[in-house]
């Protein structure tokens, strides 16, 4: 996790050291720098030019979206400026359900898996056992187990798992796990990769720490809870972005295994605007209202997200 | 989950006992207490829709059907190379798409990487924009782009407007000439930003004295690119290169939100055509099949791409 160090120190400035006049050398520095600027503008405009029109449509009726398409006023919030898709967008499809679905499965997931994971990862990293050696080579061997592969027979597998319910205030159990929380849940706590980070960076903790610990007589639990968790905080930010962002952009599962309206989260909720004739001022008010907490979270811990991202693939 | 060695039965428990109470023998207790969870949960949802994607292949099962699974032998296998043509079609797309994607967006990730590192005014802020793609939805992304790639919609507006209306662009998604196209440009769009951030991080483990030595001898920043910058980068090509592949071999959402294989067949993907096959029309022994084919691609095309990239060392 060396990278998470590198990342955040800037690189030096390269001075010339060519033997040059001071005055071209200065211009031609200068000159550089503006062709940096003009270079990284014009990319900034390409990856900014649909986001911006996105939340700039959702605010205009269908018909002055497409009016403005052909003007630079796509771009702008301006002529008959409303919430009125916003409004849209509530009265047809649940979206507070579908936010909440979407947030317990997301919270649910990252915050269970960083529990499972961590301890995973401690087992693997701190701890003699047998069968470790083996353990840790068959988790890294999953790595390359493509989802999409096994997407498929997952669906016919959970449908033939056992799953308690309560009936009529009877606790009995019954077979499926299709349109449940669970099933958007569950199979997705453990992850090869999060248990591969945290048994890298528990293994650059020093064990004398340990030692001293049992000395004292703690357990191998409360070591993991007391010793390496407090002094793992980097590796959690790094496991919870990564699984943050897949969590709440699923989409292929949740379509396979949850047909229950108030069960799907908001990707899936999507579908709901594809009609005959789509409203594209409601679905774009829709993908906003979508995106911005990610966008805002993403603001938000800007820094941390970028080193995480170079953390994944340094040690990858 | 045993550890001891089968013995004489009233042997066992002591042994076990002695063993729990040695130091070792308690850490291996704490240590499968502790991977278990994560350990169960994988086996449960890695390890058995492995094998069951693996032997589903060899039967005729459907997702749902009174009937059990019967063995088919290779029948699905010899039905995906042979008598589906929708199947050599998506293999021929995903191949396409990959082979563009790859070297592309590995190229456009490492000069946008280059450019943004320095220390300059303003530098982080166009990181963050170029990384902005990355964290939307690929769902929301499929759908924005499907509204501006229409016949009347933004992108055909901007490059009427750019050309001076010399072209005035094409029905993007609509044409089997050009929707893979369009779904490639707009794949690279979302997805260069991440590769940006590996890049950068691999250009930040290369020593500044490296580059003042190569200053010293009168280097130009070309030479100095090809000589100091691109063999510090070897490790990082690998993973980027690794990554994309996966990635770009495992298209589907952008399909399936945008042209669901459309038109005429033009965009279907390996993985998209597993997942109609096995969900939509309940062929699941069929669509393990074809999942199977598609898992032995990634695999072997992963391990040749790390032989080739570390050949060279």
């Amino acid at each position: 996790m060396s990278a998470t160090r590198t990342l955040t120190t800037e690189p030096e400035t390269r001075r010339a050291t060519r033997p040059s006049t001071p005055q071209s050398e200065k211009s031609r520095r200068v000159r550089g720098k503006v062709f940096l600027y003009v270079a990284m503008s014009l990319f900034g405009i390409v990856f900014l030019f649909p986001l911006v029109f996105m939340f700039v449509s959702s605010l205009k009726p269908d018909a002055q979206i497409l009016q403005d398409v052909d003007s630079p006023m796509a771009f702008l919030p301006v002529g008959d400026i409303s919430l009125d898709n916003y409004f849209g967008v509530f009265d047809r499809v649940p979206v507070a359900q579908f936010m909440f679905n979407s947030i317990l499965v997301t919270v649910l997931t990252v915050g269970l898996g960083l529990i499972v994971n961590s301890m995973a990862g401690f087992a693997l990293s701190r701890l003699a056992w047998k069968g470790r050696i083996v353990v840790l080579a068959v988790i890294i061997a999953t790595l390359i187990v493509p989802f999409e592969t096994i997407a498929v027979p997952m669906v016919y597998w959970v449908a033939q798992l056992p799953t308690l319910v309560i009936e009529g205030g009877v606790l009995k159990y019954d077979f499926g796990w299709l349109n449940t929380y669970e099933v958007q849940i569950v199979p997705f706590i453990a992850n090869a990769f999060s248990i591969f980070l945290f048994t890298q960076y528990f293994s650059t903790i020093p064990k004398s720490l340990d030692e001293a610990a049992r000395i004292d007589g703690a357990s191998w639990f409360t070591i993991y809870r007391r010793i390496l968790v407090p002094l793992s905080g980097p590796a959690f930010a790094t496991v919870a972005i990564l699984t943050f962002l897949p969590a709440w952009n699923q989409y292929l599962w949740p379509l396979m295994v949850v047909q229950k309206e108030e069960l799907r989260p908001v990707m899936v909720g999507m579908q709901y605007f594809f009609q005959l004739n789509t409203a594209w001022g409601e679905v774009m008010a829709y993908t906003s209202l979508i995106t911005l907490p990610v966008l805002i979270v993403f603001l938000i811990f800007q820094r941390a997200f970028v080193s995480s991202i170079a953390a994944s693939g340094v040690k990858g | 989950m045993t550890v001891t060695p089968p013995t004489v039965a009233a042997e066992e428990p002591r042994r076990a006992l002695r063993r729990f109470r040695s130091i070792k023998g308690r850490q291996t207790w704490a240590g499968l207490g502790m991977i278990a969870p994560a350990g169960i949960l994988l086996v449960l949802f890695l390890i058995v829709p492995v094998i069951l994607a693996f032997t589903l292949s060899f039967t005729n099962a459907r997702l749902i059907s009174p009937n059990p699974p019967r063995f088919v032998g290779f029948d699905n296998f010899i039905r995906a190379f042979t008598a589906d043509p929708v199947f050599i079609q998506s293999v021929g797309n995903t191949a396409v798409f990959a082979l563009v994607v790859v070297p592309v967006q590995a190229a456009l990730g490492l000069l946008l990487a280059v450019l943004v590192n320095r220390r300059m005014r303003g530098v982080t802020a166009f990181r963050v924009i170029f990384f902005i793609p990355v964290v939307t939805s690929i769902v929301v992304v499929s759908i924005l782009w499907k509204f501006m790639y229409q016949q009347d919609g933004l992108i055909n507006a901007m490059i009427d407007a750019l050309t001076f209306g010399l072209w005035s662009g094409a029905d993007w998604l609509n044409d089997p000439s050009t929707a893979l196209g369009a779904i490639i440009f707009m794949s690279i769009w979302q997805a260069v930003g991440f590769h940006m951030i590996i890049w950068l991080s691999g250009l930040q483990t290369i020593p500044e004295e490296l580059y003042e030595a190569a200053r010293m001898d009168g280097a130009s920043p070309w030479r100095q690119f090809t000589n100091v910058t691109w063999p510090g980068l070897r490790p990082t090509m690998v993973f980027v290169l690794v990554t994309i592949t996966i990635a770009a071999l495992g298209l589907f959402v952008q399909i399936d939100v945008m042209t669901q294989g459309g038109p005429e067949g033009s965009t279907s993907t390996i993985v998209f055509h597993a997942v109609r096959k096995g969900y939509e029309q309940q062929e699941i022994g069929y669509a393990a099949a074809i999942s199977l084919i598609f898992f032995v691609a990634v695999l072997v095309i992963a391990l040749i791409q790390r032989r080739l990239t570390r050949e060279k060392d």
